[in-house]
């Protein structure tokens, strides 16, 4: 188990640095300039060559990604060439509302999902079946952007039962919580659909197993058979997914920030890519693929517990 | 029927309920772009000017809604009769917002920070003319201009000129302390920034608002969502023609569309041929049509414009009548400049107005026989290979700036890749040219000029369109330079 963690533990860093030499390289190559994206189009050379200066921008290519890496060993993440504050302090502010949206996006996708799915196997060529999967189906080919703007206008605008988008931080958690509503179910709509599936072929193949054949002849209800013992046993592929769509919901959240205009992190990494603010967007990559390897990392530590047998190949 | 105090329907209910009130006199705003830092001497972005100049900073100067300059910090001036020399009389009483007082002192320390060799102001060059400021009371600045400039009032009166304290000026990219008639309060980043009314402010009286949030609402269809949801009370600059609709028919609101400093043009590279060729550049304006444009690009709602200067300027001359609009006598021009069936590519910056346009100016050039691409470009990418390395054959950008007939006075470095000594001696005269009737006259002969070089192919001015409760009264709806004073605003 030690050997375990340690492989992973080791592969984590090696990807946050393969990562953060790529982010730098591809910052670096791409055309403009930050100083002029903060100065604007009628600024002097010479004030341009002071911004420059001040934001360390002279010094060569290598030295600033030494003097950055180092830094962020120590979670020290530089100053943000636009903002003008610690990187730190921006991701601070951004990231309980993300993480807020990303977790409850995904409990409900789960929810969602998972009775969805198991009602579609045990009404398995009949109407409930078909009716789950024609509901998938739309989920999965509308937009999260249009389907959010529909939540808006019936919800906010003509029932005005929630607001239209904004967050105003936790101070006020039952408006804080309204405020997520509307995007939470914009998420889970569109995630869940994907999920829904998943579960479904997965429940549908634990049924034609044999064990399953001895449940019911033993007599239990149809709910017990499906929840004690069709569930645990499709549980597999259905976490490889869960683990790839959380990775997912973080990192695609910008559209829905965007919608319901939101101050979260996919919102401010689009920003900083134009603004070419280095420091923040090499911090952001990394810590999204920071997330992503570590719901990957989670997803195979809940294979074991959920499949013993898995247990004795480790 | 009965109560049911079920837990879940209880907080179900109460969650409908949420938000408490606001005060009659606290306003709303919805901003499409956020500033990342609050201090409009560091940072070009509009809309710092837009929520804090003449709000929490003030200037000298003001520039009023008609464009004319008007007494701010400055109560009053004297200007010598050679334009040199400028005697400022200061306002008495003023504070900034921690306290302190503001007198001459502080206006010297302002325009030295500006002019420092390390500032990094975006406009430094509105200082570049000021040999001397001195301070020969604490209620009256001196300046000394190294010539005359015509527009040095005008100038400061925008945000780049705003009066600093030493005290605070450090922090005021997060916390801005400034003279003005509201103080700034809080700022949650990408969510929204509030002012309060500053009650010691010199013109407190008339400030009928008590707070102002301002909620940054990027995308259109959203920002349309929350001004029906009555959640924010005005949208002073509304990016979405074609969204204006539902707001002109609905009784809660009204729109109003003023004007701007912003000339829309198809910008052509002058230094690359075939465009050096002053017949290619005829043909092409001779080949666009600009109501098609406007109705396309615009829903309607633009003024056409045949030089590079705004219609409600006071020197403006019609001169769309110059290239009329002829496919035939553009597919001539072509033929004969030997440019016929060429492809040109139309590198264009991400914003609505200019892809749009972009479109139809394509199609107009197909049709005299041009073989035009549109290339849509990212904003970063812009400005380092169109701006800085002219790699481009014609762009559609809008130029906001006032008074910046003299880009075609800045020579072939310049992205317009244009020089031409008889316009620069003409920018020359204007520049320096005291007189406004005088200058007026000039202005209308460079506009003339640019125009029979057919330097560029102008097109429309950008329109200022508003979205406000009826109940908010006060918003100018035609903004010279990017700021909106709230002291004239009020709700309800």
């Amino acid at each position: 188990m030690t050997y375990f963690i340690l492989r992973r533990t080791l592969g984590f860093i090696g990807t946050l640095f393969a990562v953060s030499i790529v982010v730098f390289a591809t910052m670096n190559i791409l055309p403009g300039d930050p100083a002029m994206s903060i100065l604007g189009l009628e600024a002097t050379e010479d004030a341009l060559a002071a911004l420059r200066e001040d934001l360390g921008l002279n010094a060569p290519v290598h030295i600033r990604y030494f003097e950055w890496i180092t830094g962020a060993f120590v979670g020290d993440f530089g100053t943000s060439h636009s903002f003008r504050v610690p990187v730190s302090e921006l991701i601070g502010e951004r990231l309980g509302m993300t993480i807020s949206l990303a977790v409850a996006g995904m409990l409900l996708t789960l929810v969602l999902a998972l009775s969805l799915g198991i009602f579609a196997a045990s009404k398995h060529r009949q109407i409930g079946d078909w009716g789950v999967m024609f509901l998938s189906q739309l989920g999965i080919a509308v937009p999260a952007f249009w389907l959010s703007i529909l939540l808006v206008l019936l919800f906010a605008v003509k029932l005005r039962w929630l607001p239209p988008g904004g967050f105003a931080g936790w101070d006020d958690p039952v408006a804080a919580m309204r405020s997520l509503i509307l995007p939470t179910v914009a998420l889970a709509l569109v995630q869940s659909s994907v999920l829904a599936r998943v579960t479904r072929s997965s429940a549908l193949e634990v049924m034609r197993q044999d064990f399953t054949r001895t449940a019911r002849a033993s007599g239990l209800s149809q709910r017990r058979i499906l929840w004690r013992h069709v569930l645990p046993n499709a549980l597999v592929p259905i976490v490889t997914i869960v683990g790839m769509q959380f990775a997912a919901l973080v990192t695609g959240t910008i559209v829905i920030e965007n919608v319901f205009y939101l101050p979260g992190l996919g919102r401010l990494i689009f920003q900083s890519i134009s603004n070419r603010d280095l420091p923040t967007v090499q911090a952001l990559v990394m810590l999204f693929a920071a997330i992503v390897v570590t719901a990957n990392f989670i997803v195979d530590l809940l294979y074991v517990v959920i499949d013993p047998r898995l247990k004795a190949r480790q | 029927m009965t109560l049911n105090l079920n837990p879940l329907h209880v907080s179900l209910l109460a969650l409908t309920i949420g938000a408490t009130a606001a005060s009659a006199a606290d306003l709303s705003v919805g901003l499409q772009q956020e500033p990342t830092t609050l201090d409009p001497t560091s940072e070009a972005t509009a809309s710092i000017d837009g929520m804090l100049m003449q709000n929490v900073y003030e200037t000298l100067t003001i520039i009023q809604q008609d464009g004319s300059v008007g007494p701010n910090l400055a109560t009053g001036w004297e200007v010598s009769d050679d334009g040199l020399n400028y005697t400022f009389t200061l306002a008495e009483g003023v504070t900034f917002h921690d306290g302190t007082t503001f007198d001459a002192d502080d206006v010297i320390f302002s325009f030295n920070r500006a002019m420092a060799e390390d500032s990094k102001n975006p406009a430094k060059k509105i200082f570049a003319g000021i040999t001397s400021i001195t301070a020969p009371d604490p209620l009256t600045v001196e300046v000394t201009l190294k010539e005359s400039e015509a527009f040095f009032l005008f100038n400061m009166g925008k945000g780049d000129a705003a009066i600093v304290a030493p005290e605070t000026a450090d922090n005021n990219a997060t916390t801005p302390v400034g003279t003005g008639p509201f103080k700034f309060d809080n700022w949650n980043r990408g969510d929204r920034l509030t002012l309060v009314k500053n009650p010691d402010h010199r013109e407190a009286d008339i400030v009928s608002l008590d707070s102002v949030t301002f909620r940054f609402v990027s995308d259109a269809a959203a920002a349309t969502a929350a001004m029906m949801a009555e959640e924010i009370d005005a949208y002073p600059a509304f990016p979405a023609p074609e969204l204006l609709e539902q707001f002109e028919a609905d009784p809660r609101f009204k729109v109003t569309q003023g004007n701007t400093q912003g000339e829309v043009i198809l910008a052509i590279n002058n230094a690359k041929p075939p465009f050096d060729n002053i017949e290619v550049r005829r043909a092409i304006s001779h080949a666009i049509n600009r109501d098609e444009i406007i109705d396309g690009a615009m829903y309607g709602k633009a003024t056409p414009i045949g030089s590079f200067y705004p219609p409600q300027g006071e020197a403006y001359v019609d001169l769309t009548g110059t290239y009329a609009n002829d496919t035939a006598k553009a597919t001539e021009m072509f033929e004969a400049a030997g440019v016929a069936g060429s492809t040109m590519t139309l590198r264009v910056p991400p914003f609505p107005y200019a892809m749009r346009s972009a479109e139809i100016v394509q199609a107009q050039l197909a049709e005299a026989g041009i073989d035009a691409k549109v290339e849509n470009v990212e904003w970063g990418f812009w400005i380092d290979e169109i701006y800085r390395k002219k790699n481009y054959d014609m762009t559609i950008i809008a130029h906001v700036e006032p008074n910046d007939m003299g880009n075609f006075a800045r020579g072939a470095d310049y992205y317009y890749g244009y020089e031409n000594p008889d316009f620069t001696a003409l920018w020359e005269k204007i520049r320096t040219e005291a007189d406004p009737e005088v200058r007026n006259a000039l202005l209308k002969e460079g506009q003339e000029f640019l125009t029979n070089e057919a330097v560029h192919g102008f097109l429309y001015q950008l329109p200022l369109h508003g979205i406000f409760r009826n109940e908010v009264e006060g918003y100018w709806p035609s903004v010279p330079v990017s700021y909106m004073p709230l002291k004239f605003v009020s709700k309800g």
